[in-house]
């Protein structure tokens, strides 16, 4: 087990370290002037040569990179041209409001997707099995942008069952005091169920758009690895000593199939961090996907990039949870030996 | 080793790619399909049926559809039916590009680490590690981010985040079939090292990658309209289907649905379809 960790935490920093790495010389690969980006396009020679000695970008690369890096080790992500203030802080600021919207959408998913795919693949075949086969593709196939404008069409502008795409809170709600960020239970934590009430309400449209799509490679997962499961020896085996079905499917079933389930979690993950871009800006939900948007727009390299490690060291980091979670729960990967 | 088993090792080939069975056995990859020639003919054909995609007209803002304009109007008063049909051109084209791409590219990077083993394995595959450790739309977004607006730009920055995919893919076949007789049989034939990469061993490790391009196709499509809508990579008035989800969605909240969710209902479909198709033949190799 210690030689496991040991050799995960170096591959672990290793990854690491690119990432950075790659968003540094990607954007430094970038055709325009970096100067003449955060100047502005009307400053003179005098405050674009102000502006490169201010960001170290007259510089040589290496040395720029290094400063870079020096910081990131820090936690400094660098400076936002357009706010001045510190990418970092920009980022965290908004991190909870993107957590809110993802970690409900996630819970929801596999509340969903695991019990519906251990019943698709409980009897193979059936009507269930095919509503969720069909339910996988379409899924797997879907454009977050048009299921959230035909969510808010029908849902909000016909039936106007939820609250439009305004963002956390409608106007004139004042936000609960920050305890954790997220307006849902810091509103509760406060005692005004309320303004919780307020704030879940906003979040329903935006979290249903993304449960629909996250749903899809868990059911697919599920529905997989209990079909092979359920046609081993030591299920036969337990169905025959009289163990009741539902004891079989969820005990010895599930418990053997969560393998891949954990990965395909990982998988809806990562697809969420993308998709929170679209899913943000559809909904004017202001997280750190909608902050990364308008960095696009605005041309805030820093910010940007920022965003981009940001992302990546989150991908990271929940695949060393994800192989965690192996060994917790299959003890022959504990011994490090990897079945691949 | 006998001669006659040179040869015959010489002359056997790799086991082909079985076509695909009756649709009967493989009914979503039959609707699929269909669904794909459909697109197909009409992107090929279609645009010389529609008007102009980018002619606006001020009267005709906003028209719901109807005789004149069958899937009515955009806010410029451009034709929707128009616009979405020369973008299917677009859209297919583009999602086929970059599923090639990216299959060849990783095709052949994954089968050089593959055959070559060692520390190219390592170097290839901790690179592969790196692309991987990021969302691949993502990753698309900052590489056109950085490259700047413009469709080559879109195809190879999606395609980079897809290529990985194939490089493991690849690899892991090229792996098993380095240690085959037939890849003794072309080294002892003398053919130089990258000869017997490339004529020999790719060949025969590409079986799982063509699926997955059709998966990737799908994806593509959706990632390239998905950074339309973002406003990145391809602009506005361009006649594509992310560009009109995207100019049209604020028309939605007003009650003009046809301008962006006709676009978008394309999109999915069209992903459908190359999801339905690689499923299906993904199911049944397994």
């Amino acid at each position: 087990m210690n030689r496991f960790l040991l050799r995960r935490t170096l591959t672990t920093l290793i990854t690491l370290f690119g990432i950075v790495t790659v968003v540094f010389f990607l954007v430094r690969v970038l055709p325009g002037d970096a100067a003449v980006l955060r100047a502005g396009p009307y400053a003179d020679a005098a405050r674009l040569a102000q502006v490169r000695a201010q960001y170290g970008l007259d510089r040589p690369l290496l040395e720029q990179y290094g400063t870079y890096l020096a910081g990131v080790v820090h936690g400094d992500l660098g400076t936002s041209t357009v706010s001045s203030s510190s990418v970092t802080y920009e980022l965290m600021g908004r991190m909870p409001a993107s957590l809110e919207i993802g970690l409900y959408a996630v819970v929801l998913a596999c509340l969903i997707g695991i019990p519906l795919g251990v019943l698709a693949a409980a009897r193979e075949g059936g009507w269930i099995d095919r509503v969720v086969r069909l339910v996988a593709a379409a899924g797997s196939a879907m454009a977050l942008f048009w299921l959230g404008l035909l969510l808010i069409y029908f849902l909000f502008y016909r039936l106007r069952w939820f609250p439009g795409p305004v963002g956390r809170l409608p106007s004139g709600v004042d936000p609960p005091a920050t305890i954790t960020g997220m307006y849902t239970v810091d509103a509760l934590l406060e005692g005004q169920p309320d303004v919780a009430w307020q704030a879940a309400r906003a979040l329903m449209l935006p979290v249903l758009t993304l449960v629909i799509v996250l749903v899809a490679p868990i059911l697919k997962m599920v529905r997989g690895s209990m079909t092979e499961v359920l046609a081993t020896d030591y299920v036969r085996t337990a169905r025959a000593m009289g163990l009741s079905r539902r004891e079989v499917l969820f005990r010895d079933g599930l418990r053997n199939a969560m393998l891949p389930v954990i990965t395909a979690i990982g998988i809806v993950f990562g697809y969420m961090l993308g998709g929170n871009i679209i899913v943000e800006t559809l909904f004017s939900w202001p997280g750190v996907g909608r902050y990364a948007n308008q960095a696009i727009k605005n041309h805030d390299l820093d910010a940007l990039q920022g965003f981009v490690i940001l992302v990546g060291v989150l991908y990271v980091l929940l695949n060393v949870v994800i192989d965690i979670c192996y060994g917790l729960l299959d003890p022959r990967i504990r011994l490090g030996r990897r079945s691949n | 080793m006998a001669f006659t088993d040179t040869v015959r090792v010489l002359r056997s080939r790799a086991p082909r790619v079985r076509g695909l069975a009756s649709p009967r056995k493989h009914p979503m990859a039959a609707v699929g399909l269909f669904l794909l020639l459909v697109y197909v003919v009409v992107a090929i054909v279609g645009p010389a049926f529609v008007g102009d995609p980018l002619r606006t007209s001020a009267a005709d803002a906003l028209t719901s559809p109807g005789a004149t304009h069958l899937l009515g109007t955009d806010r410029f008063g451009r034709d929707v039916l128009a616009r979405a049909v020369v973008a299917a051109r677009m859209d297919l084209l583009m999602g086929l590009v970059i599923a090639l791409t990216a299959a060849v590219v990783g095709s052949v990077i994954g089968v050089v680490a593959g055959y070559a083993g060692g520390s190219v394995d390592e170097a290839i595959m901790r690179v592969t590690d790196v692309i991987l450790a990021f969302p691949g739309f993502v990753l698309a977004l900052i590489i056109v981010a950085v490259l700047g607006d413009g469709i080559p730009n879109v195809v190879v920055a999606v395609a980079v985040a897809y290529s990985p995919y194939f490089v493991r893919l690849t690899r892991s076949r090229a792996l098993a079939e380095r240690e085959r007789e037939y890849v003794d049989a072309a080294a002892l034939s003398g053919n130089p090292r990258w000869r017997i990469a490339l004529r020999h061993v790719l060949p025969n490790s590409l079986g799982p990658a063509y699926t997955q391009a059709t998966l990737v196709a799908g994806w593509a499509i959706l990632d390239v309209a998905g950074l339309a809508f973002l406003g990145v990579g391809i602009q506005p008035p361009t006649a594509e289907w992310g560009v009109m989800v995207a100019e049209g969605a604020n028309d939605v909240l007003t009650g003009a649905w046809w301008t962006a969710l006709v676009p978008g209902a394309l999109i999915v479909l069209l992903a459908l379809a190359f999801q339905m198709v690689g499923d299906d033949v993904q199911g049944s190799r397994r």
